[in-house]
Parts: C-alpha cells; sequence; structure tokens
C-alpha cells in the first residue's frame, strides 16, 4: 500500500464551504472509495488529495490523473480522500469526477419533501 | 366525489430495483421509508479498521457497514448493512461493533418504550482474519445483542448479494427472529471454497453453481426451513417482505429455540453417502415423528 498527499492549487475562486460532503464508490476489487467535503478552514485556496492506494502506484501517477481531470474542469479549493484498490485509470477518473460533480451540485441533497423526485443520494452509484 | 389524485399530476412508473445491485447505503437506505434514513457513524465520521492499515491493506471510510435509523412503514427501525464488496463483507473490531451498538441502541429505545425493531441486511463471510479476535469477540458481541432484543422487537436478517452469509454471521443469521433470503442468497457455516478445499473438489466443487446453489441458495434453505421467506430480487418484494413479518411480531418460538430437532436430524446423517441438493432436502425435510425413531435408533 501507497499512501501520498497531493496538495494543487485550486482554481475555482469559490469557497469550499459550497461544497456537500460526498462520498462515492467502495473498496472493493477494481474500484475505489472518492470523498469530497469543505475544507475545516475555509479560508485555505488548496484542493488537498490524500491518497491510499494499494499495489504499486506512484505519485506521479495520480499528480498525472489530476492533471488531467482539472484540464476538463476547475478543481475547487476542498479535501478529498481516496480509498483505491488496484481501480483502472478509468475508473478513477470516473469516481473522481462522480464525486465533484455531485459534492458541487444541489442534488446531494436528498428531497425530503418530494417524493417524486428521484433520490440522487451522495451514494448514488454510477 | 373529489378524486383522491390531483388532476394534471401523473404517477411515476415504479421502476424495478435489483436489491443486490445496490450497495450497501442504498440498500439501508431503499429499504427505509423515503426521507427517513439517517445514518450513523457514517464515512465522514472516519471510524475505520486500525489494523488493515498496519497490514498494508486500504481501508474503508465506513469500515464497510452502514448504520442507519429510519421508519419501515412509519415504525421505528435501525439498520445494519454490510458491504459484500469490501474485504468480503468480513467484520473485524469495528465493524463488529458498529452493529452490535446499533442493536443495542435498539434495545436501549425498547427500554425506554420506544419500538425499534432492526433490520441486518447481511453479505458477509464472516470475521475478517486480518483482524482475528477482535472480529471473533465483536460477532459474539452481535449475538448477544440479537439474542436480547428479539425479546423486544423482530430482528429481521436479509441475505442476499454474491457473497452471501458465512462464519460466524450465519449463527447470528439463525438467530435472528425471521430470516429472509433471496435466490441468489447463499447461507452456510463453511463457505463453498472453504469445504472444497477441506474435503476435496470430488465431495464438494465450488465452481459447480448449481450444485452449490441447490446445497446453499435461498429456495433449498427455505424449503428446508432455515428462512422464513425466499423472497423475488427485487427491492419492492425484499421491502414487503419485511413489513410482512415484522406485523407477525415476536414468533412464538425462535428459529434457534429449536436446537433439538436439527441436532436430530444431523445425527441422521450417513457421512458414507454422497450429499446432493435432493438427499440434503430429504434429510432436513423429515417430519419430527421421523425424527424420533431417527434419535431412538442412535440412542
Amino acid at each position: 500500500m501507497n499512501t501520498f498527499t497531493l496538495t494543487l492549487s485550486a482554481q475555482e475562486r469559490a469557497s469550499s464551504a459550497l461544497l456537500t460532503p460526498t462520498q462515492v464508490g467502495c473498496v472493493a476489487s477494481g474500484d475505489l472509495e472518492v470523498m469530497v467535503e469543505p475544507h475545516r478552514h475555509p479560508a485555505s485556496e488548496q484542493a488537498v488529495i490524500n491518497i491510499q492506494s494499494s499495489g504499486s502506484s506512484s505519485a506521479e501517477r495520480w499528480t498525472h490523473i489530476f492533471q488531467l481531470i482539472s484540464q476538463q474542469q476547475p478543481l475547487p479549493p476542498m479535501r478529498m480522500d481516496i480509498h483505491d484498490f488496484a481501480a483502472t485509470p478509468g475508473v478513477v477518473r470516473l469516481r473522481i469526477e462522480q464525486a465533484l460533480e455531485m459534492a458541487q451540485s444541489s442534488m446531494t441533497q436528498p428531497s425530503v419533501n418530494q417524493p417524486n423526485t428521484p433520490q440522487e443520494g451522495p451514494d448514488h452509484a454510477i | 366525489m373529489p378524486s383522491k389524485h390531483s388532476v394534471g399530476v401523473s404517477m411515476p412508473v415504479k421502476k424495478y430495483v435489483h436489491f443486490a445491485d445496490l450497495n450497501a447505503r442504498q440498500r439501508a437506505r431503499q429499504l427505509l421509508d423515503e426521507g427517513s434514513f439517517h445514518e450513523l457513524l457514517g464515512p465522514f465520521d472516519r471510524l475505520m479498521s486500525p489494523w488493515l492499515t498496519q497490514q498494508d491493506i486500504v481501508s474503508q471510510s465506513d469500515d464497510g457497514v452502514v448504520i442507519a435509523q429510519g421508519c419501515i412503514d412509519g415504525k421505528p427501525t435501525v439498520i445494519a448493512a454490510i458491504e459484500g464488496g469490501f474485504q468480503g463483507g468480513s467484520l473485524g473490531e469495528v465493524a463488529g461493533a458498529k452493529i452490535a451498538g446499533a442493536l443495542e441502541l435498539a434495545l436501549e429505545d425498547n427500554l425506554a418504550g420506544i419500538p425499534t425493531a432492526a433490520v441486518l441486511i447481511l453479505e458477509t463471510g464472516g470475521v475478517r482474519l486480518q483482524e482475528a479476535n477482535l472480529g471473533l469477540a465483536a460477532i459474539a458481541e452481535i449475538q448477544s445483542a440479537i439474542v436480547a432484543l428479539r425479546e423486544h422487537q423482530p430482528v429481521i436478517g436479509i441475505i442476499t448479494g454474491p457473497v452471501g452469509c458465512f462464519g460466524g454471521m450465519s449463527i447470528a443469521a439463525g438467530l435472528c427472529s425471521y430470516l429472509l433470503m433471496t435466490r441468489e442468497g447463499r447461507l452456510g457455516l463453511n463457505g463453498p471454497q472453504v469445504i472444497e478445499q477441506e474435503a476435496g473438489i470430488e465431495e464438494y466443487n465450488a465452481q459447480d453453481k448449481p450444485f452449490i446453489w441447490g446445497i446453499s441458495g435461498g429456495l433449498q434453505r427455505y424449503q428446508t426451513g432455515f428462512v422464513d421467506a425466499c423472497t423475488g430480487e427485487d427491492l419492492d418484494a425484499v421491502r414487503e417482505a419485511v413489513i410482512t413479518v415484522r406485523q407477525q411480531g415476536i414468533p412464538e418460538h425462535h428459529r434457534s429455540d429449536r436446537w433439538e430437532h436439527f441436532l436430530a436430524l444431523l445425527h441422521t446423517l450417513d457421512p458414507a453417502e454422497t450429499m446432493d441438493a435432493a438427499v440434503a432436502k430429504a434429510m432436513l425435510t423429515r417430519t419430527s415423528a421421523e425424527d424420533d425413531t431417527a434419535t431412538g435408533a442412535q440412542s
């Protein structure tokens, strides 16, 4: 198992306080768990990513994945935790993008008073 | 007479949801009444296994167990759902303590006059071997908590998903007030691969799916009296079955009270005979009159 912490400067000015704590995925074979939440100190402007990864992945590989993602969408200031169980780069990207999208969308708030609205809970699988 | 439905609002088409395809958190959420799901010790509490990391194994933020409070059919319920994908749904110190704690919470509710029942969604290989005795101790606590709570309100076990329910947690399942399985579920003390390893592939081929499900699958377990219902695979069928058994209240006799009956059946087993699904079913469905004869012959 390898552990890394990547600290990237967030490209989005928005405060991380707007993020909804979100968890997706599972530490199962070929999958990973991704958690996104706001910083304890809202002033922080960095995306801090804590990674636990099985196998022989390297910090370079993870940096590369986040470079690719940030070309598609700006990273918000946030704390992200990744628990990876030998997921392929494709699955890794899908899960990270899923977590970011849900954390930044109001859909993650379960709609209590609208029974006909689909419940896109924080645990909704791809 | 005024219509009960407001004009212009079309009723949504009920979607088929395959219960086993949901992850543990979704199973708990969907089984509870809409909007009533309230998770305790969720992922952001980060109550993780302190032992896996020391053994170079990636851990999960909820240690593979989802605990939720809510209502089923309007009645207070606590749910513990085991995530089969994480370490084969195995229970270590934290995961086991979460389930035991949830059951104890329901017991406290009952002692305070709140009739909280418990639902256990069991997809588990039993003790997490990396946590050895701590896992065993945790499962013993779960079993004690089930026995304490079932005197007040039903403890309902559901077995579904690809992992099945094995090891110490199969004993916990046997202690439940009611046990539900889907056809896809499997229930046994030892898992098929363990038996194959011990008995040899000629005796027990873990790859032979019709044989394995014939012995330990939901339908066989229902037909031989080990579970109370073999439900359909969809969410609605599972939820309906939970509501139905809960309405029956505390059973007059718990399955585990009938241990003498099952033990007598086991005594009729001839280890020299090759076991298949039909032989197992015939043996386990003998009537009690035959039991007495069989027990008599043994003594």
